[in-house]
């Protein structure tokens, strides 16, 4: 029997279902979901994948050097423009690698889809080589996650995930596909929308509730608004400032919450808890009504439970309603979407006056507070400050960069000095607090903004977690700038050891750090050390003037300096060590 | 604290019952006894789950079970009216004058021998784990040679559903 000759036509619409195969359905299914950009690292499990990745255009792949720093990257892609974040790695050591990655953005709440490669089928469970468990190591750090075994699965599968990620509380949601599964072929549609019984998160805030929030708000004489990541998550800076303007009331930033009011304005008191500042973490000890929103009561945040905000009657607005009196009892609770609930807050607030209540006294408070001057430092002819350092980079880029941070003294630092007036510019590893995110993730900020400044504020210890990823910048020309606030120590935990472990210093010291200026220059980047206060300005200008190269500027600062003020840990607010 | 029956429907799915428990062990709440099967609708599984806490632990608990993707509804059945059932087999010694004190002890208790030896007894029994207990604590205990509870199920009284 004679097979047809001629070829059929095909068409393009993808309404058309046509067959595929399961690499191409995933790749056909980033494209239709409007991926631009992947992160990842290839494997066996992945190879179908791959291969189907280099066959086209739309979707690029970005080839890091470690599976870690492919989910910061997608990660901080996702925090930089708001979109989905997309990391594609192999089974075994490839998910596990990238676990690190994953549970920092489940802490801060980042949605991305990842999509992890497993053994085929039939070898699930026969410790097969490069075989683990994913979805059993990734479900209590993941929003939610899948084990594809039918390719006829798989299209629906990505649909959900893109829309779980994205929607309710975000958070990353990983697709375990084995690869048997990518190579089998069924028709492909892909989904318009997903329905899930199981899952309907709330957007509208309870308007009776809303009323009382308010009402509470008119009638405070000493009122503050406390606010975290989720104003950044949900968009709805603007709908915040105004809702804070209206009320001229003051206001403190959690340091996931940095950008969602601007920092310039007068009503911004600067972050609280930990490393917050004196007047901030005097404010909250002292207002009557607290206005708690997308924010979560962390640890680090309201130091000693049993003293936090001890006069203040709190509303709390989020979308998780299991965030809601987790940690501290709260006399007004709304569940939504907190820009749905502050579009609807400033309306009612438009319609039932309020706004013109007089915060003299409360304001005249906060005044003599900031007169403490709580982050003041000395900057001396001799040795660089590390705080210099970030007041210059602010300086220098007008405010205007993208700044990643790693963990540690730098990030508090970095959190303090540079002002960030609007949101989606800061970008940091907040509750996990992982050391290694600072580079990657000012990769995946540059990818997603090639036009914008990226600087990632680091230091010696937290840079070589990810040290490797230097050469990631160099493959795809990444004009990152790296400014790394280099004390010897890692500061952070030298600090803890100084006040709480009497000065002894275990393991706190670096030795035999490289040169970072020839490492830099090894990978095929501009490296500049500053050595001393008047080296930091020419330095960061020279690094800015050298616009289309990754340049590593390497701050050898004050190898004792701590960062003030510090709640220690299970401390009230009010008990602050000050400089 | 206090003893609570929450019952959670969910998706009749692989992994499902892992991310139930390890919700729970993941957040230390409390779990004594944790029952899953499928219920009348082939791809819904019901859970009944017996857990101690305060009022902030359980108001996290079943705010934190919500969340879970796979989870369809949660209900505290201890809030209102309900029944609540256990099975349990227990093999007991019965030999000369004990085997008519073991049915006699039985029979009070509404229990049922299922399987018999020489030597033994297989009992059924069904009730309240206050039930159950009191069964146990009237035998001899050297008398028990191998006891498996069921954990309980609940349902809430009345013509409604949770």
């Amino acid at each position: 029997m004679s097979a047809p000759t001629q070829t059929r036509e095909r068409t393009s619409s993808s309404t058309e279902t046509e067959e595929l195969t399961g690499a191409e359905i995933v790749v056909r299914a980033l494209r239709d979901e409007g991926v631009e950009t992947v992160f990842g690292y290839p494997g066996g499990a992945v190879l179908y994948i791959y291969d189907e990745l280099d066959k086209q255009e739309a979707v690029q792949h970005v080839l890091v050097r470690h599976e870690q720093a492919a989910v910061h990257a997608a990660d901080a892609y996702s925090r930089s423009t708001g979109k989905v974040g997309v990391a594609l790695v192999t089974s075994g050591p490839g998910a596990t690698n990238a676990v690190t990655g994953i549970a920092t953005a489940y802490m801060d709440s980042i949605p991305l889809v990842v999509i992890t490669g497993q053994v085929p089928v039939a070898l699930i469970g026969n410790d097969a080589f490069q075989e683990v468990d994913t979805v059993g190591i990734t479900r209590p750090c993941t929003k939610h996650n899948f084990l594809v075994r039918d390719v006829n699965e798989l299209a629906q599968t990505i649909k959900t995930a893109f829309y779980l990620a994205a929607s309710g509380r975000p958070g990353p949601v990983l697709i375990d596909i084995p690869k048997d599964v990518t190579a089998k072929r069924c028709r492909y549609e892909y989904p318009e929308k997903v329905q899930l019984r199981s899952y309907k998160p709330t957007v509208k805030g309870h308007s009776g509730q809303l009323r009382k929030a308010l009402q509470l708000i008119a009638n405070a004489e000493r009122p503050l608004f406390y606010t975290g990541g989720g104003i950044i998550l949900s968009d709805s800076a603007a709908e915040l400032t105004q809702l804070v303007r209206r009320c001229d009331a003051p206001i403190t930033n959690t340091l996931m919450g940095l950008g969602g009011y601007p920092a310039s304005d007068r009503q911004f008191l600067g972050m609280l808890g930990m490393h917050g500042t004196y007047e901030a973490n005097m404010a909250v000890q002292h207002c009557d009504v607290l206005v708690a929103l997308g924010a979560r009561f962390d640890d680090r945040v309201t130091g000693n439970l049993s003293h936090f905000a001890p006069h203040a009657k709190i509303i709390h607005v989020d979308v998780d309603p299991a965030s809601i009196s987790k940690n501290v009892k709260v006399d007004v609770p709304v569940v939504g979407d907190l820009c749905s609930v502050l579009r609807e807050m400033n309306e009612l607030a438009e319609e039932m006056g309020i706004g013109d209540g007089s915060l003299e006294r409360w304001w005249a408070q906060i005044e003599e507070w900031r007169q403490r001057d709580c982050l003041h430092y000395t900057q001396t002819d001799t040795i660089i400050k590390p705080q210099y350092v970030v007041q210059k980079l602010f300086e220098l880029t007008a405010g205007n960069a993208i700044v990643t941070s790693d963990v540690g003294q730098h990030q508090m630092w970095a959190a303090q000095f540079y002002g960030f007036d609007r949101p989606r510019r800061w970008i940091n590893s907040g509750g996990l607090g992982t050391m290694g995110f600072g580079l990657p993730a000012a990769m995946g900020a540059q990818m997603a903004e090639p036009q914008s400044t990226v600087v990632c504020v680091t230091g010696e210890g937290s840079i070589q977690m990810n040290i490797q990823e230097l050469s990631t910048c160099q493959q795809y020309k990444l004009p990152i700038k790296v400014a790394c606030l280099n004390n010897g120590y890692l500061g952070m935990v030298r600090q803890w050891q100084e006040f709480f472990y009497e000065e002894r210093y275990a393991s706190s010291y670096m030795d035999a750090l490289p040169d970072f200026v020839k490492l830099a220059e090894a990978y095929g980047h501009i490296g500049l050390r500053a050595e001393k206060p008047a080296d930091v300005e020419p330095v960061i200008r020279e690094a800015l003037r050298l616009k289309d190269r990754m340049v590593f500027m390497d701050f050898l600062v004050d190898r004792t300096e701590n960062v003030y003020p510090m709640v220690p840990a299970g401390a009230a607010l009010s008990d602050m060590i000050l400089v | 604290m206090h003893r609570h029956i929450i019952s959670v429907l969910l998706e009749n799915e692989a992994g499902a019952l892992s991310r139930v428990a390890g919700l729970f062990s993941a957040r230390g709440y409390n779990i004594e006894a944790m029952t899953v099967a499928p219920t009348h609708e082939a791809s819904v599984s019901r859970m009944t789950i017996l857990t101690q806490g305060s009022e902030e632990i359980m108001e996290q608990v079943l705010k934190q079970l919500n969340k879970l993707v796979e989870v369809i509804r949660v209900h505290d059945l201890s809030e209102g009216p309900h029944i609540e059932r256990e099975l349990m087999l227990i093999k007991v010694h019965a030999v000369g004058s004990d085997r008519e004190e073991v049915k006699r002890l039985a029979d009070i208790f509404r229990g049922r021998i299922i399987d018999v030896t020489d030597r033994s007894y297989t009992i059924e029994l069904t009730g309240t784990g206050e039930k159950l207990d009191a069964f146990l604590h009237a035998l001899d205990p050297g008398m028990v040679i191998e006891v498996v509870r069921s954990g309980a199920s609940a349902i809430s009284r009345g013509a409604k559903s949770i």
